[in-house]
């Protein structure tokens, strides 16, 4: 019930941007309820996104709330978080936002395991922009700039950041949204940088072009394939969800505080 | 009582970041202006503050704006390609008014250019490197004094007006070593917070100081920062009314304040003949050019902006019928803002793009070339 989480709305920019079917808005739900569940100061978190549809999001919900430039979410977090450690900040961002423009930014966010929890809500295309390929585009699928099927591959999101440091790596879909719920708590209690792909559904951009008929039939897609570990072997277009990865590792705004006790004792 | 030291121009930078309470910053390497960032990331821990070396320029600029929203005085230095790429998000400061001091130390272009030699190539992109209309501070210090004392002012300036602040140096001020009076103290400027509860908070009210209050993240004041067109309550609009009055108040909003933001030097205006209008490296040889021509007996006059942004044009549309020179180490960019004021005729420019500085032989007989034709 949308009650139960209104107060972490700015109700008054409702009805949100999304076309109807969006997976964005079941996003949301289920990144507010983490909030909520996590009992977090509404006046100590920080929602920072890119640009893009799911990047609209910030802007609906009542936090201190920084949407940027495209590409450039994870810089502006790091920023934030270096600069005020206690904050808590989570950062929202498209799939062609965060593994095209800011591919750079995922990588170096990671590798410094800086205390973000990062949510990738990917529905394979650039959405707002009207339907191109992105690199999170299935091979072979179609979008308005790969109108004979995709001929690149797609990004494995998760094994890209987890080579590059992250120490909290998880998947869901907007059907999966409870579970997705759970792996947002689950992120933003691992000290270190996380990642959620939140895989999505785009029926206006992607789905007409792929031979999804309805939104629904985009989420009985994700129902069939999203696999839990050890359930059953993956095959085609299966895709694994819940937590994939969790590891320790320093982290970056922690090892910087030690640095300052360090020097503060005399020590160089 | 002041401390004399012996310091480089971008030591003096840091010197002044940390005299007006820097306490973040991001930067990525690039020639000449590396020592800011070594400097930086020394001095920073040690004061409670935090240096990050990011993986890009563009990473940089938006850290830096990041760290701002949460109050931490925030600084970035870089040159001309790096200059380039800070601009997406240079606009962006401007765009939602968090504070911050960029600095570039020029050097030649375009592209790569050349790393190590000086240059003033970045004058038109320090105004228009960003698209859309905006409002622009930059100041160009010609001596490792000013580097400390306009450091400085960068900040005051970036706080009390709630934008991007410039300091455009060049290769030469950046590397020079001369002595430094540093002052015991020079006046600090904060941004002004709000005075009313969280639940009154306007984020970009039209307030009739132009200037909103600037509330940092985690105090309280819940509030939305988009680059986008927003109203006064920061959640982004297409309605043309409302962007009409945000880009009205942003673009208008340095108006009030020209007095106190244009700031510049003279010599022997009064009889000037000739004005030569310098800024920056530039100006240190033309200083010794006009010395020699007033020994010669040529009636020749110094104007150096020391705010080349916005430039004090009404303060030059008062020598009306003087001849004006502006020799600059670019091909001509400046005294485009010399020539809006009074047209071509009887400005005159000398120009040098080959990274080496323009010489005072060089400008003295320029000078005596414009004065033979002055009746």
């Amino acid at each position: 019930m949308f009650s139960e989480i209104a107060e972490y709305f700015r109700t008054e920019t409702l009805p949100h941007m999304w076309c109807p079917g969006c997976g964005n808005g079941t996003i949301t739900a289920a990144l507010v309820r983490a909030i909520k569940t996590l009992r977090l100061d509404q006046n100590k978190v920080v929602i920072v996104s890119g640009i893009g549809c799911s990047s609209r999001m910030p802007g609906y919900l009542d936090f201190n709330t920084l949407h940027t430039t495209h590409g450039r979410a994870l810089a502006f977090a790091t920023g934030i978080k270096a600069a005020k450690p206690e904050l808590d900040v989570f950062v929202v961002m498209g799939d062609g936002d965060s593994s095209a423009i800011g591919g750079n930014h995922l990588i170096h966010a990671a590798r410094r395991n800086i205390d973000l929890t990062a949510i990738i809500i990917n529905n394979n295309i650039y959405g707002m922009t009207g339907g191109q390929s992105s690199p999170m585009t299935p091979h072979d699928k179609r979008a308005t700039t790969s109108p004979y099927g995709n001929l690149e591959r797609p990004f494995q999101l998760l094994d890209l950041v987890q080579a590059a440091g992250a120490t909290y790596g998880a998947r869901a879909t907007a059907y999966h949204n409870q579970l997705l719920s759970k792996l947002i708590i689950d992120a933003y209690n691992n000290p270190g940088f996380s990642l959620i792909e939140a895989i999505s559904q785009c029926p206006v951009s992607y789905g007409r072009r792929n031979k999804f008929k309805t939104p629904a039939d985009m989420l009985l897609w994700q129902k069939e394939h999203g696999v839990t570990a050890g359930r059953r072997a993956l095959k085609d277009e299966d895709f694994l969800i819940g937590e994939v990865f969790n590891k320790e590792a320093p982290e970056y705004t922690q090892e910087y505080e030690k640095l300052r006790q360090r020097l503060k004792g005399g020590e160089r | 009582m002041s401390k004399a030291r012996l310091m480089q121009g971008n030591e003096a930078c840091a010197e002044g970041a940390l005299a007006a309470g820097v306490r973040f910053y991001a930067g990525y390497p690039i020639t000449p202006s590396t020592e800011i960032a070594e400097i930086m990331a020394e001095k920073l821990p040690l004061l409670g503050g935090t240096f990050i070396q990011m993986e890009d320029e563009i990473g940089s600029m938006a850290a830096v704006i990041g760290a701002s929203l949460t109050g931490a005085k925030s600084l970035t230095a870089t040159s001309g390609p790096g200059f380039s790429l800070k601009q997406e998000n240079l606009g962006y400061a401007i765009a939602t008014e968090v504070p911050c001091v960029v600095v570039n130390v020029q050097r030649g272009g375009p592209s790569t250019g050349l790393p190590t030699s000086p240059a003033q190539a970045d004058v038109m992109q320090a105004k228009w490197g960003t698209h859309g209309d905006h409002p622009m501070i930059a100041l160009s210090p010609s001596s490792v004094q000013e580097c400390y004392e306009l450091t400085v002012k960068a900040f005051n300036f970036a706080e009390e007006f709630r934008t991007v602040v410039i300091m455009l140096m060049d290769e030469v001020v950046g590397h020079l070593r001369e002595k430094v009076e540093l002052p015991e103290s020079l006046p600090v400027e904060n941004r002004k917070k709000p005075t009313v509860s969280p639940d009154q908070y306007v984020p970009f009210a039209n307030d009739p100081s132009l200037i909103p209050a600037m509330a940092n993240f985690g105090e309280g004041y819940r509030y939305h920062v988009t680059g986008l067109t927003h109203g006064e309550n920061g959640l982004p609009t297409g309605k043309p009314e409302v962007t009409a009055k945000f880009l009205k108040r942003l673009t208008q909003k340095l108006d009030p304040y020209l007095e106190r933001i244009q700031l510049w030097e003279e010599a022997y205006l009064a009889d000037a003949e000739l004005i030569v209008l310098a800024y920056g490296c530039t100006a240190r040889p033309v200083r010794e050019a006009i010395d020699a021509a007033r020994r010669e007996g040529l009636k020749v006059g110094l104007f150096r902006p020391i705010t080349i942004w916005p430039f004090p044009s009404r303060e030059i549309a008062k020598y009306k019928g003087r001849k004006f020179l502006v020799p600059e180490m670019n091909n001509g960019q400046l005294v485009g803002e010399v020539e809006r004021v009074f047209g071509f005729e009887g400005v005159e420019r000398l120009n040098r793009i080959d990274g080496e500085l323009i010489t005072v032989t060089e400008i003295l007989e320029k000078i005596r070339e414009v004065m033979s034709h002055v009746q």
